[in-house]
């Protein structure tokens, strides 16, 4: 946490209230000092998660980028009804089509099957993947990392040094060893996930509640007599969600490029599912026919990833304020 | 600060025997019959019971780990179900070719990250500060795998300038690194691996050097009446600590990424290895990889934290 | 001095117990000691045997250097720490023993301020919901506990409406500093420690808040307890003093007595050790030789030997206690103070 070194000061020696910093009108410092109080214009009070979402709101790179976002997840969800083509229907005579061949505005895969479709669909199980781990280790790994820093002593040591020992892993490492022990599938893929990305996460979360726990709040709330439950409820957690959130949204792509990475090793979604990875590793053969088809599935894990990226800097840029 | 080199190397023992554990139960986390995972389907009774006696499966799952943890230590990390050949040949011969690649993409990664991301730090909110933050960006939500596939079609497909895979035309054992005809195939590879730690470098190495340059004592420089240069090379020398950590997490990413790129460019390395073993459900090989490679990791990031004690006396917490 | 017992007799209390005569605190013996980490065996005397009393309406004034001791002691006051020894006595009852006042009810009665006026507000709480917070903890249902502290802000000087929904770091020092009293003020507390209330302020703005908490203590039949290093400012707010050096009481006297005429040789020396505004009476040399000594190795005998111009063997020898029998005695611990010390200057300044 940052103490507020620079702040604006006045002529008379005073911190400028936060108003005054933004150029609106604003009350002088210890205004209930002076006589006529009353006379003072109304101030809109801005609280935290309303200047969050000032912040994007004048934000236009992220605002555009998240509208991507959205654009991708609403294909996905849709794709039935938004996909020209069934994506499981094969052909035999129309394998491995250029762009636009017979309607088929993206070509067609190994076996015959339409890539928009296929892409479409794809998306699902790489939003799914991409989201669920995270979501899950962040439930798991905050609680463990908040119950770990509250503590303090032999439990957050206990916690934490497990924690090293799946750090010790590299991150890809670790979800092949596990995905690959279990014998691959979607569902294992999902728990070899969760479990890379627990560790990290409640670092964080660990980190955070340790830096607050030491603040002067935490020992007044003590003094008023709140039970160590209370005092995390209230205090705690508002200062802890902050920091995993943001740091959990930075997860996403990593957690769906890993999950395409396991879906090409064969460890992830099984044929004939349509799956961005899986895609990639069939028609690895088949570049030397059509390249560019075959690189696609390739491109929409790229977007899809570079958009992720993009929106959680900009929330981070938005909620990283210094208070 | 003896102090700390020795706690910092006791504190490694434990973390690598957490390792160990965790990479002895991944025999353990398989469907089915553990002693099917080390065996061949094709096993006579008599192989069956030698192997349990071997491994000790009829042991509690303690004991067995002991002796797994004994034999491991001896060297003895099993027999390939795939081929009959011992797990510890397979993967050592792994390791130097994924080590050949890592000795070209670790500098390369490294010197470049870091320059783009000096130079994005020292002028922030610049055209080239955008556009390395847009690249670093870009390098991270890429999957390597898929720019090694890209990166063929253009340069091999399409071009035919390089070669598309493997790792040299008479094969591994007569390599002549400085013959552009064995030296070629290396360029793909060494590329694509090195795609991703370049942007996560640059992005830090952004940060840190940004961050730096806003401390007060940047400007007591320069009131000093340092030239700009001279202020560079300060600002770059306190940036080095808090990037070497992140290169140091890279230097293990290109361990355990080297799967992806390898399974790509055929690049008979340790991570090929691994794919194969995975195809081939052949656990004592998987299990021998991933304990040598984790171990490997554990060594380097206990290097790390040495070398950045040395390097920022801030953090020798004796 | 008789006004604020006059005052304590008035303020009938329902939680009093022991009548106006009645100390509201007694701390006998308290220590605190913090493990070195690294060097084992070594600890840091935070708090090394303390005692003193606190009348109930008066306000006792803690003062010494940064290090002395003097934060660990709120700490102490309020079990935020657990003594290692000592015992704490409020209104009769004792802190944590059985049959005595549990910590829990101890903390509805006693309530403490913090110096840090940055982080001792949750930067993501209203600083309504901060006053709020205390009542609502001890039972008060939400609505009730907003009253009280919309009540208490305006106690402080701040309007409700104006200031509750705002932000920590939407306040200037001194507005922060006020939502603190009224934070702590707003559980009823009958006894407030205040941990360097007003050092981290601008000077005009200390002087509204020191005036806020005199005003305050009449309003509400309060006891203070003022710790701070500023000399000054201890002299105003307080009727008693007590002046700690490493971890223990070297001086404690009526206030006017204390700084009119200081008996310890430390106290001498802070005293002096103030810049005059005269330019005429310029201060030559610093009236404390030497560096603050280290809380890990206390000299032997007499801490202070080791900076006191008067320092004899047997300062070295003997630690000197300190003496003070009645409410209003002023007593030093200094051999110098003691006619029986052996000390060469001991019979001359015994009565002063």
């Amino acid at each position: 946490m940052t103490v507020m070194a620079s702040q604006p000061v006045m002529a008379s020696g005073q911190p400028m209230a936060a108003e005054q910093v933004m150029g609106l009108p604003g009350p002088e410092p210890d205004a209930a000092a002076a006589p006529d109080a009353h006379a003072l214009p109304a101030i809109t009070v801005r609280s935290y998660w309303q200047s969050v979402g000032y912040r994007l709101r004048h934000d236009p790179a992220t605002l555009c980028f998240a509208a991507i976002v959205l654009l991708i997840v609403l294909a996905a969800v849709f794709a039935p009804l938004v996909a020209p083509d069934n994506p499981f229907q094969e052909s035999i005579i129309g394998r491995l089509k250029p762009f636009g061949w017979r309607g088929h505005l993206l070509g067609t895969d190994e076996l015959g099957r339409d890539m928009l479709s296929r892409l479409l669909f794809g998306g699902r199980v790489a939003l799914l993947m991409g989201v669920v781990p995270v979501l899950i280790a962040s439930v798991v790994g905050g609680t463990l990392g908040v119950i770990g820093g509250f503590a303090g002593g032999m439990i957050n040591t206990a916690t934490m040094r497990t924690m090293d020992v799946f750090y010790a892993f590299p991150s890809v490492l670790l979800a092949v060893a596990i995905a690959g022990a279990m014998g691959g599938g979607i569902a294992n893929g999902m728990i070899a996930l969760t479990l890379v990305f627990i560790p990290p996460i409640c670092r964080v979360a660990e980190t955070a509640t340790t830096q607050v726990r030491g603040l002067d709040f935490i020992e007044a709330a003590r003094a008023s007599g709140a039970r160590p439950l209370t005092i995390i409820r209230h205090h705690v957690l508002g200062n802890v969600l902050g920091p995993v959130f943001i740091y959990a949204s930075s997860l996403v792509s990593v957690s769906m490029l890993l999950a395409s990475g396991l879906s090409f090793l064969g460890l992830g979604v099984r044929p004939p599912t349509p799956d961005w990875g899986l895609m990639l590793s069939t028609l690895r053969q088949s570049i030397w026919v059509v390249p560019w088809v075959c690189a696609l599935p390739g491109v929409a894990i790229f977007i899809t990833s570079f958009c992720f990226n993009l929106v959680s800097d900009g929330l981070r840029a938005a909620m990283d304020v210094r208070m | 600060m003896r102090t700390y080199i020795l706690r910092r190397i006791l504190y490694a023992i434990p973390i690598a025997l957490g390792v160990s554990i965790v990479c002895f139960s991944l025999v353990y986390i398989a469907p089915g019959d553990p002693l099917e995972t080390v065996l061949p389907p094709d096993a006579t009774a008599a192989t069956i019971a030698q192997i349990k006696h071997i491994y000790g499966f009829d042991k509690p799952i303690p004991v067995q780990y002991v002796i797994w943890l004994g034999r491991v230590l001896a060297g003895n990390f099993g027999i390939s179900i795939a081929d009959g050949r011992p797990v510890i040949l397979e993967v050592g011969q792994a390791l130097k070719n994924t080590g050949l690649l890592a000795l070209f993409a670790v500098p390369l990664a490294f010197t470049l990250g870091y320059a783009m991301g000096a130079v994005a730090g020292c002028f922030p909110g610049g055209w080239l500060d955008r556009t390395v933050t847009g690249a670093a960006v870009a390098g991270v939500s890429v999957p390597n795998y898929w720019l090694g596939i890209v990166l063929v079609i253009l340069f091999s497909v399409q071009y035919m300038w390089l070669p598309a895979t493997g790792m040299g035309p008479d094969g591994v054992s007569q390599l002549h690194l400085l013959q552009w005809r064995d030296l070629q195939y290396f360029v793909l590879p060494v590329i694509t691996l090195a795609m991703i730690p370049i942007g996560i470098i640059a992005r830090s190495t952004r940060a840190a050097v940004a961050e730096i340059r806003n401390q007060d004592f940047v400007q007591t420089l320069r009131a000093k009446g340092l030239s700009e240069w001279a202020v560079a090379r300060h600002v770059l020398k306190n940036a080095l600590p808090p990037v070497m950590a992140v290169m140091g997490l890279q230097f293990g990413y290109l361990l355990g990424g080297s799967i992806l790129v390898e399974t790509v460019f055929s690049w008979p390395g340790s991570g090929f290895l691994l794919s194969k073993a995975i195809i081939n459900r052949d656990v004592p090989v998987l299990q021998g990889t991933i304990l040598a490679l984790s171990m490997i990791f554990v060594a380097t990031n206990l290097i790390v934290d040495l070398l950045q004690s040395l390097v920022d006396p801030r953090l020798r917490r004796g | 001095m008789s006004a604020a017992l006059d005052l304590a007799a008035r303020v009938t209390d329902p939680r009093d117990r022991g009548g106006p005569r009645q100390p509201l605190l007694i701390a006998r013996d308290l220590r605190k000691h913090f493990a070195v980490k690294g060097a084992k065996g070594k600890v840091v005397r935070a708090v090394d045997g303390i005692s003193f009393a606190v009348r109930k309406g008066e306000t006792l004034g803690v003062v010494g250097e940064s290090g002395c001791g003097k934060s660990t002691l709120a700490r102490l006051l309020l079990h935020l720490i657990v003594p290692d020894a000592g015992e704490l006595v409020f209104d009769g009852e004792a802190v944590g023993a059985p049959g005595g006042i549990s910590v829990g009810a101890l903390r509805r009665q006693a309530q403490m301020v913090f110096q840090d006026s940055y982080s001792s507000l949750n930067p993501r709480m209203p600083v309504r919901d901060s006053v709020a917070f205390g009542p609502y903890v001890q039972g008060t249902k939400k609505p009730e506990a907003r009253d009280i502290a919309r009540r208490m802000l305006g106690q402080v000087g701040l309007d409700a409406d104006l200031f509750g929904p705002r932000y920590p770091h939407e306040l200037s020092g001194g507005q922060k500093q006020r939502v603190n009293i009224a934070r702590a003020l707003a559980t009823g507390p009958r006894m407030v420690v205040l941990d360097e209330p007003v050092s981290a302020l601008d000077k005009s703005v200390e002087a509204q808040v020191l005036n806020l908490l005199l005003d305050l203590k009449q309003r509400f039949g309060l006891t203070y307890l003022f710790i701070s290093h500023d000399l000054g400012v201890v002299r105003f707010v307080s009727d008693r003093v007590l002046v700690v050096y490493l971890g223990r009481v070297v001086e404690v006297g009526p206030s006017e007595a204390l700084f009119h005429e200081p008996k310890h040789p430390y106290t001498r020396a802070l005293l002096a050790s103030r810049p005059s505004m005269d330019p005429a009476r310029r201060i030559e040399e610093a009236p404390i030789a030497g560096d603050p000594p280290n809380p890990i190795d206390p000299p032997s005998g007499c801490r202070f030997r080791t900076r006191c111009p008067f320092a004899e063997a047997v300062c070295a020898a003997r630690e000197p206690a300190l003496a003070a029998d009645g409410w209003d005695a002023h007593a030093a611990a200094c051999h110098m103070q003691d006619a029986g010390s052996g000390h060469s200057r001991a019979a001359s300044a015994g009565s002063a």
